[in-house]
């Protein structure tokens, strides 16, 4: 016999149910007093560094209907491309961003809107530039195990065709599901970045 | 946490067994058939944008988050079976995952939500809302105090209950590690017919997520114990890892 390499097994994923907002959101959930307010819905401190931009956007199924009990977390770098959490080895991040934020859509209209800053270059594996990018966690019910994407800028034209990530997508057709087209509102940058589950024009998902 | 040494001494994470996760596709679970992807997965390296993640401190808790006997308690203590849920949150090579934040929610003891768009006939309890958090020491334990949730009917099939369950979302040291799942209490016969669960291919695999009844750490005449241990992704040592800045 050989020896055994005895590993744990990472729990398995279930689903976050309609209710996901009780437990990650409950002011949302009109459950007052338990917690000051709702993770990751903070306003962006008035010090952070870089470009205020506004992330917004609908997640639709396979029926082009949007959904409506989606959950969404971002993590991205700071205006210099460090990430401010655990993990980054390349320096200190911008004290004041937290790099992480959380939002449910909107219960009827199914639209999310994160105000963040527009995120600078971080590096490949092999040293190799990114594009800048915005990390997409999506849970929500009919969802099994939380999906991972990726927006990135749709004036970044140059660092978007040169990403190493992008270049990896071999139906070039599916790379534009990751790009978020620019447009103004009140002086703003906004990104729009639908998310499509399935079907046509499906959002690229990756395994990490 | 920021200079957590389990945090910086390892490389990439083992890669996912997806084989024993759930698969997006689980047609039993009516949800699932249209807010599944039908392309494969794209397969990315960790970068690090997936190998860092969050920090959150100690000091962002209130003294009542991990007690939701009292966090919402308005007249009174809530009905139903008192319960403390513990364990620890270890990675898959069985060390500890320390500072590792964990958010709960559930139903009350009569399986009735909190919630808006919730419409069961059972009613509210006044005095329980059904989310608490915690942060896990050194050692990855944590515990809080909660009720028994209630097993709760579905519009899924005509008459799908869901089994007794608390949702639990966990953040370890990285996104890559990000989780969502749902503990389960040993013994309910209603795990092995909901097909929420039995979207979890193996049987194995089932019952890590199945709470122990732990009578060593029940506090007699007040409150049963539940062991409920979660495992999160591991990582690989960087001995021979040649990999250059942003590993």
């Amino acid at each position: 016999m050989v020896q055994p390499l005895r590993r744990l097994k990472e729990s398995p994923s279930q689903t976050a149910g309609p209710y996901v907002h009780i437990g990650a959101t409950p002011n949302f959930a009109d459950i007052a007093g338990v917690f000051p307010h709702d993770l990751g819905s903070q306003p962006l401190d008035a010090a952070v560094k870089g470009e205020r931009i506004v992330v917004t956007g609908r997640v639709f199924d396979g029926s082009g209907t949007p959904v409506k009990d989606a959950l969404i977390e971002i993590w991205q770098a700071d205006a210099e491309g460090l990430y401010p959490g655990q993990g980054e080895k390349r320096g200190e991040a911008d004290p004041h961003f937290p790099g992480w934020f959380r939002q449910p859509v909107d219960g009827a209209t199914g639209v999310y809107r994160f105000e963040t800053i527009k995120p600078g270059s971080a590096p490949y594996f092999d040293g190799r530039p990114m594009a800048p990018h915005i990390t997409f966690w999506i849970v929500a019910r009919g969802i099994n195990i939380g999906l991972h994407t990726r927006l990135y800028f749709g004036d970044e034209d140059e660092a978007n065709a040169a990403d190493p990530v992008l270049a990896r997508i071999e139906h070039r057709v599916r790379v534009p599901t990751l790009i978020a087209e620019r447009s103004e509102e009140n002086g703003q940058s906004v990104y729009t970045f639908d998310i499509r589950l399935q079907g046509e024009n499906e959002t690229v998902f990756f395994d990490i | 946490m920021r200079n957590d040494p389990t945090s910086q001494q390892g490389g990439s994470f083992y890669q996912r067994d997806r084989s024993w996760h759930p698969p997006a596709f689980t047609p039993d679970y009516k949800t699932s058939v249209l807010r599944s992807p039908k392309y494969a997965l794209l397969s990315l390296g960790n970068t690090v944008s997936e190998m860092t993640g969050p920090v959150f401190g100690h000091d962002m808790l209130g003294p009542l988050d991990n007690d939701l006997i009292r966090n919402h308690a308005q007249t009174g203590d809530p009905i139903g079976p008192r319960i403390i849920v513990h364990g620890r949150v270890l990675d898959e090579d069985a060390r500890p995952v320390r500072g590792a934040l964990l958010e709960f929610w559930q139903a009350n003891a009569g399986g009735r939500y909190r919630h808006k768009k919730e419409s069961y006939l059972a009613a509210i309890d006044p005095n329980f809302g059904g989310c608490g958090r915690t942060i896990t020491d050194d050692e990855g334990r944590y515990w809080f105090r909660t009720i028994k949730p209630g097993p709760y009917p579905w519009p899924n099939g005509v008459n799908d209950w869901r089994p007794a369950h608390i949702h639990f979302s966990v953040f370890g040291h990285a996104f890559a590690q990000r989780l969502i799942t749902q503990m389960y209490f040993e013994g309910d016969p209603m795990i092995w017919q909901c097909p929420i669960v039995m979207g979890i291919p193996s049987r194995e695999a089932v019952e890590q997520l199945v709470a122990a009844l732990d009578r060593e750490n029940t506090l007699p005449m007040d409150t049963m114990a539940y062991k409920f241990d979660i495992v999160l992704r591991g990582r690989r040592s960087t001995l021979f890892e040649n990999r250059m800045e942003g590993n």
